[in-house]
């Protein structure tokens, strides 16, 4: 089959790659580019932990073609720490225990930023309502909720 | 037609680890040329944080920091033998046989340091910092970085021990049936409270209360953590999950994630955890297995819950819409 080819940022880099036509963004970023951080775990946009932002939006990336992706400004979770520094969400995650197995958490966390990047502030049920497109085994939620509530606090003292 | 509140409550024994042929765990511990302790297991962390909890084990053990040990559960193929983590065991089994092997490491290392210090083993204590000291002369001190580089370059010596943890196996009296399969029991209590719409079946669960007496909390945060996950899980189990929701019948199961429930963010009942700690005589350093025990007391006391705020019995799992309707009109029928 004849393959395409595809450029975008990814996390602030530039990638180009030839792809069979047909190959979803999470294939392409994990086994093509060797960002791990996006998890297959249902493969039918069920459980959220592919979730990446793509131009600012929050996507499944299973069920995101890559060629559509052409041009796109991607992040994920391998981007978030910035020379070394972990970033407030990921921080927050440790702190509060709200990472057990860790399957879901780079799309918790995806989720997470997604919500933040429109609202800073956001109320419990918002983030509720933010996280509600991801499956979580082991924590029973409520610590990722206190993690991201946590993190939206810290960044609010940052900036004040 | 109204919406009906029940409360319910469960209480449970849960044994820690399993009786069937013997419930042994093997581990090795050595040190490195440079004094980092590594443990070798074939047991393995499930995300519920063994690999921490052995890391503190043999730490306390040997008397180093923490951060000297490493966890080595890479290859059940080539690692000492574990039966497995499951039946709440790890801790348990693998604690006791990492304290062994931790142990006799020790002994060894204590050798080497009297040798350079030429005391005697027995007048040496740890402080815990990476240091061996003399008994009440603790300027005369040796650090474990230079004890294992003497065992290894000088005295050729391996700091290192064997652990084997046993539980036999307990056979029933033949004229009672009556056996031994646990020697070390948890505890849990819960009381859930629900509203349950008796026109559509549906049941919010209001609030889960769960004590859980569980031996020492090695690291009690990590505990708190397996526990409110643990009790959501066991919400779910109550009122959710299944595979088979006809079973015997197998028409209508669901096929992937899409058909299996689970509640989501937004149907978290209000927990609260409270824990015991009742060290274990038989555990390492008291402690017990709260395991898969954290989501079981939840699943009775929903199901007294929902015969308390509409009076039907369900007693298979799920506790389903469909039950509790096909119930009340057995009930009203009846």
């Amino acid at each position: 089959m004849a393959k395409v080819p595809v450029q975008f940022t990814l996390n602030g880099s530039e990638k180009a790659e030839f792809i069979e036509s047909g190959t979803t963004l999470l294939h392409a970023l994990r086994d093509k580019i060797g960002d791990t951080s996006p998890k297959g775990g249902c493969h039918q946009g069920t459980c959220g932990a592919c979730s990446v932002i793509i131009d600012g939006e929050l996507r499944l990336s299973c069920l995101t073609l890559a060629e559509t992706c052409d041009g796109a400004d991607i992040r994920t979770t391998a981007g978030l720490a910035e020379g070394g520094v972990l970033h407030p969400l990921q921080r927050a995650f440790l702190d509060a225990f709200a990472t057990q197995c860790g399957f879901c958490t780079p799309g918790m966390i995806m989720a997470a930023k997604a919500l933040l990047d429109r609202t800073p502030n956001p109320s419990r049920e918002e983030v509720v309502e933010a996280l509600s497109g991801n499956i979580c085994r082991c924590t029973g939620y409520e610590p990722i909720i206190q993690a991201v509530l946590t993190a939206a606090r810290a960044d609010s003292q940052n900036a004040a | 037609m109204a919406i009906r509140r029940g409360r319910g409550v469960a209480a449970i024994n849960y044994p820690t680890g399993m009786n069937l042929g013997g419930d042994p765990t093997q581990a090795l511990v050595h040190s490195t040329p440079t004094g980092n302790f590594m443990v070798t297991l074939s047991s393995v962390d499930l995300g519920q944080g063994m690999k921490q909890i052995m890391a503190q084990i043999c730490a306390e053990t040997i008397g180093v920091p923490t951060d000297r040990v490493i966890i080595d559960t890479a290859d059940t193929d080539t690692g000492p033998h574990c039966m497995g983590t499951f039946a709440s065991r790890g801790t348990h089994r693998a604690g006791n046989a990492v304290i062994q092997a931790a142990k006799e490491a020790r002994q060894v290392m204590l050798e080497v340091a009297a040798e350079e210090l030429e005391v005697n083993a027995s007048d040496l204590e740890t402080d815990g910092q990476g240091n061996i000291l003399v008994k009440g002369a603790p300027q005369k001190s040796i650090s474990i970085f230079d004890v294992a580089l003497s065992a290894h370059f000088k005295r050729g010596r391996s700091i290192s021990g064997r652990g084997m943890f046993l539980i036999p196996r307990s056979y029933p009296e033949k004229e009672t049936g009556a056996m031994k399969p646990s020697t070390c029991y948890a505890h849990a209590c819960t009381v859930a409270e629900v509203e349950v719409d008796d026109e559509t079946g549906e049941v919010t669960v209001l609030s889960v209360k769960n004590v859980f007496e569980i031996g020492r909390a090695l690291n009690p945060k990590m505990v708190e953590q397996q526990l409110v996950g643990g009790s959501w899980m066991g919400i779910s189990h109550a009122l959710y999950e299944t595979t088979e929701p006809y079973y015997p019948n197998r028409d209508h199961g669901g096929t992937d994630f899409n058909q299996y429930l689970m509640p989501g963010p937004g149907d978290l009942a209000e927990t609260e955890i409270i824990v015991l700690e009742r060290p274990s005589a038989d555990g390492p350093f008291g402690a017990k297995g709260p395991g898969e025990m954290c989501a079981n007391p939840q699943i009775p006391a929903v199901a007294n819950a929902v015969f308390d705020a509409v009076g039907v019995r369900i007693d298979t799992l799920p506790i389903t819409p469909e039950r509790i309707l096909r119930a009340l009109k057995a009930q009203a029928a009846g």
